[in-house]
């Protein structure tokens, strides 16, 4: 090994590295893909860990960006180092004040991993949108282009900071660059110490507020002087590019690495560039490099290290003399501006240039600007190739796009996807994994093998589904002897493993391995049984391009050694033993020794189960033979089936088979408008056992169809004429409610909608009487039953749905006929949120109105390809929509309002045309109560007919009502959201929405925790709960968002659990929407970032409610109205201890493994809290309401 | 009056012991003990299965539905360091000995081989005075013999005995087909007491679920009985010290057991059930009894009434009540 630190981190944590140690104070907010800053500053900070002068940071998590942004602001101006992290809008919500952080010369770096603002979609992924939207704050902007300059540049960006008091934003890209894994060379400590100056510190410190020595900031100017004192700032502004150039050179002195603000690689007599920043850059300076060395081209890349202040001078220095053409290329989009951002500054600084004569070309160059890479769109060599070529033609195309077809506007430059700079000394592989099975932990492990104990270099780069169960990953892996620069996923790869059998019926994997690749798969065959199995395309492949195949029965391997579904130490192994890229004998023992780093602290007995894998690897581990010639007679599967409608088929079908990126622009719709109820064509097939119904001893109480996730359990009341055709194998018996005699009952299962979870079978209520290990509902492998079951699935749709007048919604048993308008969402197997998104769905999906906050519940509700609301029989169903996170209140208010308004007009209409459309029909449109499902009916049949009517009738007052009409029938506007949303971002909205008096509903998906980002503390985190930001337990108590909600008197609050009390949850939905006010209902909601067992959550809610950890409750303002108390206990006194609770989930019990005392004392802390809080509760209840009150 | 008595060669300020029970687990409670005149305290069983359970469940829950989805790679923080039951054993056994004078006995449960031998030596390093093993398993398969299911305890005594230097106590359960002889094997293979007998947890059945359940009682003193038995009828037969355990709930029960032969009493349900403090009432009583019945220390009462010393020793072998034997005359 070189005498040079090294390590293996990704952009994050590099950034995180160098934060750490400059700062003081770090303010964050969970945002993808930047929430891993701020969590390894924590985590760092829990531990003790130090910065450059000795003392931890302080580490806070804010309710919000905004939040953030203002106490950064607090703290720099009160004196200390302070930094914060973030992305996209959480950007978006610091402008405010970074506009005043610039406006003081404040020094800062904020560190973004650049992700693409919200638009027609969101996108959790990498652009340059949200950088661009911050730069007129006055923040300087750097950029980096590579995990190893996001160490570099952001302390040069501190030291500079610091120095010319121009505050930095340091950017690079989301995802791309944030998490690739990339061996890189350490900046010591000494040397941070060397770049940054104690007196410039110092300086910070004495311009800081302070009582001893009082001035004040923020004062407000008038148009007499305001003016002037912007303009004071400019001579940092002038300053600052050379400050910046002479930190990097100062930095190169102290590590050898040499920086400049505008770096250009390529021929010394270029006559075609491009200017680019971020990992682009890197793609082109490779490209580039490539085509001169080879092709000797004269071609070069100008890499934009800083981008504000926009240094002329500099820039024109760098680009050779010799060009001809410029290509700008931006990773963003600004409609309706001549062009993007760099592109601008480009044209704008050659003219000055030109102008001004300090430009030393013969002639303007001709300048051009392209799109590319948004949303992580890949950019490769192939991409940088077609810029060049399109800047050698005589009229170089402008505001072109690169690597997609746009074949609307044409602005697309056609590009050769198998151009390929990949050098033949670098290793490169694929790995198909499941999220389960453990695939990108190895290979993360894996990498660190290579990168920090050999003297190879390393990069990993992981790709994941939008779904979050059953989820399919691809992990690229590049090993070789030099520094690994390739910011885009591998395409040619010299193995490919497969770690998961199906995934071979689904996708064509070995499209990316090159000649004479070798392809290892899972696979639970004996060797010469393995050929079979392989589709025909896929044997195809094998022969043509002379495959080695390799075999593996992991998951016999995993069970003999304890480790259940995971295989990732047994694929690892056979990685490291197929490829070669270590001596058989040394890849084993480094494997080893990284199963002890990894794994020790977590205790031996995890460390013995994935030795001993490894030690039962090899023997199970085969070459198969591969015969000459193809056998299969069947092929992949198509994405979706034939019956799909044709815009499932032609563009929903190629994103599930991951052939999005081949779509034209053509092929979608121009704002963001995607149809209802696609889920159900994409057959995911992940559940290994599925659900069986044992008709003989069920009692049909509906609440394996109440708790069901993913929808895939749902019964049927109906005629025994439709069984008519019924297959064979589908199960009927006689319907027990006394309403339905006559009537047949069936349960059926979507088998390949299932995924398993088994939260049916813990619900169901009712034992076999001959043998009490049954339930009327039991799992059993899915594959035996597939096909049986999917005809008997289909035949079940076929069947009428029940009227929904003649089901009796108060009645858990009945009110489950209703269909669910939310089905097979991409949520968490045995989710905990679901099952009351799909309540609100069938209760009142049909005239439904959705505002969802950003979270879990946007993400399975609206993440493409496919999305879980869908429509009943009649064609109704729920209209869904996401703002952002923070304002989803204000955002369904809206809907409200707009209906209401709507609504009047439509009165007002109706009452002016009530001559001719009849009285008695306007009176009763008008006087409607529409309270039930049959008043609503009723109200339905009389718009029907009124609309009729105005059909007749010939007058723009008659077209008007004619296209509101609708709104005369009830709407229900609901807004749902997570706790993060409810408690802290949004809460300022949520309580002026609810103070506001209007009927909305809103639902709180309380899981006591950021899920989406990965288990981030909220308000509404139980006190001693692990989360991430509360790595010791939360210290504080859990809000009470219901008792703040209720204070207002006229806002009806619930707090259910439908684990513990389904029939509650139901009442407490219906009342709240039948209120004709505002309503909240917050839902007890388990989830996976608890730590607890998924096929089982529903004791978590029994217990959560018999500690009185979770309180049941209904307030209803109506009961006051009538005299009575309208808060309604509905928890009996605890009667369990919270310790119960508390060792029953991992999120507690982490704390009493690393500070048991701790533990033990926010226990006994919570135990006395709970009696407390019920004790105030039942004292309410209680109360005596006096009609004068 | 004197109460020392001697158990495992340590010299013990009474004879009332507080058993392995989840009472000893809190260092509040283990000084609450001292002060209200345990003499001993045995600490709470360290279950191997449990440690070992415990590790596999952290490592499965802070990797379930981790690096699936690309906003939500991980749902924990990682911690530097995981103290499993273990470590927060031996912490319990460090601080309970600095921070209260009485003998600290600490128990263990082992489930594999080299687990019994490894977590002794810790224990014994962590400073305890002496090991309570609590051994038992419910031999199921109808194939093996008993002299089998002996050997298991003997093996494990074997290598506990052979990995720690700190005496070693058996705590056992009854169900074996001559007691005494098991018993003098146990000693024979280096048992310094026994601890008569191990109260099992027995399932239970929920007839609304249809379902196995726990189901834990508090003893009785009915449950006496058995361990004044046994005691009285090993005393003098074996050359070790007698820990009597099960059902001892009042001052009565303590004399008793001590007559027949107990070198010290185990009292667990009696504490659960009235409180730490109960202790000072069962000493005062003990001494009460004493003085009525003229014994000055607790050493002259220890054993007097075992099957040895009995005016009638055959009463101890008695299976059934028999009517009356002695009032029939021919």
């Amino acid at each position: 090994m070189k005498e040079k630190k090294f390590a293996v981190m990704d952009g994050n944590e590099a950034a995180a590295y160098v934060a750490f140690r400059v700062n003081e104070v770090i303010a964050i907010y969970p945002i993808t893909p930047s929430s891993n800053m701020g969590e390894w500053c924590d985590e760092w900070a829990a531990k003790g860990y130090k910065n450059i002068w000795g003392i931890t940071p302080t580490v806070v998590e804010m309710q919000s960006e905004g939040g953030a942004a203002g106490a950064v602001h607090g703290a720099l101006q009160a004196g200390a180092l302070t930094t914060t992290f973030t992305a996209s809008q959480g950007l978006l919500l610091k402008i405010p004040n970074m506009f005043k952080i610039a406006g003081e010369l404040t020094p800062t770096v904020f560190n973004i991993s650049a992700r693409t603002l919200a638009t027609h979609a969101l996108s959790i992924f990498g652009d340059h949108s949200d950088v661009m939207a911050a730069r007129t704050t006055g923040f300087g902007m750097m950029a980096s282009s590579s995990v190893q300059e996001v160490m570099d540049l952001e302390l040069i960006a501190y030291a500079s900071a610091l120095e010319s008091r121009i505050p930095m934003i340091h950017f690079f890209d989301g995802f791309r660059t944030s998490h690739e894994e990339n061996k890189i060379e350490i900046v010591p400590d000494e040397i941070m110490r060397e770049m940054i100056s104690d007196d410039l510190v110092k300086a910070h410190r004495l311009r800081s507020l302070n009582p001893e020595h009082p001035v004040i900031r923020g004062t407000a100017q008038n148009p007499d002087v305001f003016f002037q004192n912007r303009e004071t700032v400019n001579r940092f502004y002038i300053n600052c590019p050379a400050i910046v150039q002479k930190q990097m050179d100062k930095f190169a002195q102290l590590t050898g690495r040499q920086y400049h603000l505008f770096d250009y690689y390529g021929h010394p007599e270029a006559e075609y560039i491009v200017i680019i920043m971020a990992s682009g850059a890197e793609t082109a300076r490779e490209t580039v490099k490539y085509l001169v060395n080879n092709f000797d081209e004269k071609v070069g890349v100008v890499q934009v290290h800083l981008y504000r202040p926009f240094s002329l001078e500099h820039f024109i220095a760098a680009i050779p003399a010799s060009v001809k053409s410029i290509a700008v290329l931006d990773r963003t989009k600004e409609p309706g501006a001549l062009g993007e951002p760099l592109y601008q500054d480009v044209v704008h600084a050659l003219v000055e240039s030109m102008d001004s004569g300090s430009a030393k070309f013969k002639a303007m160059p001709k300048v051009v600007g392209g799109r590319y890479g948004l949303s992580s769109k890949e950019f490769t060599p192939a991409m940088v190739k077609a810029v060049l070529d399109n800047l050698k033609g005589k009229n170089p195309k402008n505001h072109f796009t690169i690597g997609i077809v746009d074949d609307v506007t044409f602005t697309s430059l056609d590009y050769d996807p198998n151009f390929s700079i990949e050098s033949d000394k670098v290793i490169r592989a694929m790995f198909f994994g499941l999220g389960a099975d453990g695939t990108v932990g190895a290979n993360k492990n894996s990498v660190k093998i290579i990168g920090e104990h050999t003297d190879n270099y390393a990069q990993g780069y992981y790709v994941y589904d939008s779904r979050k169960a059953g989820t399919l990953t691809v992990s690229h892996l590049r090993f070789g002897p030099e520094p690994i620069h390739a910011p885009y996923l591998i395409t040619n790869a010299n193995f490919v493993a497969c770690h998961q059998t199906v995934f071979i019926e689904k996708y064509n994997m070995l499209d990316n391995l090159v000649e004479g690749g070798t392809f290892l798969i899972n696979i639970p065959f004996e060797k010469d049984k393995v050929w079979d199995y392989f589709p025909s395309s896929v044997q195809k492949q094998i022969i043509e391009k002379k495959i080695r195949v390799f075999c593996i029965d992991a998951q016999k391997v995993a069970e003999a050694s304890g480790m259940g579904r995971r295989i990732n130490t047994i694929m690892q192994v056979c990685f490291f033993a197929i490829s070669g890229i270590l001596p058989r004998e040394q890849a084993i023992q480094a494997i080893k020794e990284s199963i002890i780093r990894t794994y020790g602290k977590k205790g031996d007995e995890v460390v013995r189960m994935n030795i001993q894998a490894v030690d039962n690897t090899l023997e199970n581990l085969y070459e198969v033979e591969i015969p000459q010639k193809v056998t299969a007679s069947f092929d992949v599967n198509s994405p979706v089936p034939d019956y799909a409608p044709a815009f499932v088929k032609n563009v929903q079908g190629p994103m599930i088979a991951f052939r999005g990126d081949t779509l034209p622009v053509s092929a979608f719709p121009v704002d963001g408008t995607w149809p209802t109820g696609t889920t159900q064509y994409e057959k995911r097939n992940i559940a290994l056992e599925i659900p069986v119904w044992d008709e003989n001893t069920c009692i049909q109480c509906g609440k394996c169809a109440l708790v069901c996730p993913h929808a895939t359990i749902r019964i049927k009341v109906f005629e025994p004429k439709y069984l008519e055709n019924a297959p064979a194998t589908f199960k009927v018996m006689d319907a027990k409610d006394k309403e339905f005699a006559g009537l047949k009952y069936s349960i059926q299962i979507a088998p390949e909608d299932c995924t398993g979870c088994g939260v049916c079978v813990e619900v169901c209520p009712v034992k076999n009487k001959t043998n009490p290990k049954l339930k009327a509902l039991n799992m059993a492998p899915q594959l035996p039953l597939r096909e049986q079951e999917a005809k008997n699935w289909n035949f079940f749709l076929s069947i009428p749905d029940m009227e929904r007048t003649k089901i009796k919604v108060t009645n858990l048993r009945q009110q489950q006929l209703q269909r669910p308008l939310f089905e097979f969402s991409g949520a968490c197997s045995g989710c905990g949120e679901t099952p009351y998104v799909k309540l609100v769905s069938q209760l009142f999906g049909d005239r439904a109105i959705i505002a969802n906050a950003t979270g879990c519940s946007s993400i399975y509700g609206g993440n493409l390809p496919t999305t879980p609301w869908t429509k009943d029989a009649n064609g109704r169903g729920p209209v869904w929509s996401n703002s952002l996170f923070e304002d989803n209140a204000e955002f369904g208010f809206g809907f409200r309002l707009a209906i209401d308004k709507q609504k009047e007009i439509a009165i007002n209409l109706l009452k002016n045309l009530a001559s001719q459309v009849g009285e008695q029909l306007v009176k009763e449109i008008i006087n409607a109560k529409q309270k039930d499902e049959a008043s609503i009916y009723e109200q339905r049949e009389r718009v029907a007919l009124l609309v009729e009517k105005l059909k007749e009738i010939n007058t723009s007052e008659a077209k008007k009502l004619m296209t509101i009409a609708d709104y005369l029938v009830k709407k229900s506007v609901w807004i749902i959201g997570g706790d993060g949303w409810a408690y802290d971002i949004g809460y300022g909205g949520l309580d002026h929405v609810i103070a506001m008096g209007k009927d909305v509903n809103l639902l709180v998906l309380d899981t006591e925790v950021y899920s989406n980002t990965g288990g981030q503390a909220s308000k509404a985190t139980p006190l001693g709960a692990v989360a991430k930001f509360a790595a010791n337990g939360k210290p504080a108590f859990k809000k009470d968002l219901g008792w703040m909600a209720m204070s207002y008197g006229n806002v009806y609050v619930a707090s259910v659990a439908f684990g513990a009390k389904d029939e509650h949850t139901l009442r407490a939905f219906l009342e709240a929407e039948a209120y004709e006010g505002p309503s909240i209902i917050i839902a007890y909601s388990h989830c996976i970032a608890h730590g607890i067992d998924m096929s089982r959550p529903l004791t978590q809610h029994k217990l959560a409610v018999d500690t009185g950890q979770w309180i049941l409750y209904r307030y209803n303002p109506e009961l006051r109205q009538q005299g009575q108390n309208p808060l309604i206990l509905d928890s009996k006194a605890p009667s369990v201890p919270i310790s119960q609770y508390m060792h029953s989930e991992t999120r507690f019990r982490m704390l009493a493994n690393s500070n048991p005392e701790l533990a033990r004392t926010l226990e006994e802390l919570a135990q006395k809290h709970i009696q407390e809080r019920y004790q105030i509760y039942k004292y309410l209840s209680e109360r005596k309401i006096n009609s004068s009150d | 009056m004197d109460l020392t008595v001697t158990y495992l060669g340590l010299k013990l300020k009474s004879p009332l012991v507080a058993s392995s029970s989840p009472l000893t687990e809190s260092m509040k409670n283990i000084k609450k003990l001292e002060d209200a005149g345990a003499g001993a305290i045995v600490l709470p069983s360290l279950f191997e299965e449990q440690i070992r359970g415990e590790q596999l469940g952290l490592y499965y829950h802070t990797t379930q539905g981790t690096y699936s989805y690309a906003e939500s790679l991980t749902y924990f923080p990682e911690s530097d360091e995981y103290r499993f039951g273990s470590e927060q054993y031996l912490d319990l056994i460090t601080k309970a000995k600095s921070t209260v004078s009485i003998p600290i006995i600490a128990s263990l449960n082992g489930a594999s081989e080299g687990g019994w031998t490894e977590f002794a030596k810790q224990i014994e390093q962590a400073g305890a005075d002496a090991l309570e093993l609590n051994i038992y398993f419910i031999p199921t398969d109808k194939n093996q013999p008993g002299s089998q299911v002996e050997k298991v305890y003997f093996d494990i005594l074997k290598a506990v005995k052979s990995a720690v230097k700190i005496p070693v106590a058996v705590k056992l359960s009854p169900y074996f087909s001559n007691f005494a002889n098991f018993a003098q094997q146990i000693v024979e293979n280096g048992a310094n007491a026994l601890v008569l007998f191990n109260r099992f947890y027995q399932p239970d059945i929920d007839l609304d679920q249809l379902e196995v359940r726990p189901n834990i009682h508090l003893s009785t003193s009915h449950a006496n009985r058995l361990p004044m038995r046994w005691i009285a009828i090993l005393k003098h037969q074996l050359n070790v010290d007698f820990a009597a355990s099960s059902g001892i709930h009042t001052s009565d029960d303590v004399v008793k057991m001590l007559l027949v032969g107990a070198n010290v009493t185990m009292l667990c349900s009696a504490l659960l059930k009235n409180g730490v403090f109960y202790l000072l009432q069962l000493e005062k009583e003990l001494i009460e009894w004493m003085q009525e019945h003229e014994y000055e220390s607790v050493a002259q009462m220890i054993g007097i009434m075992s099957q040895e010393k009995a005016s009638n020793p055959s009463e101890y072998e008695r299976a059934q009540y028999v009517k009356a034997i002695s009032s029939y005359k021919f």
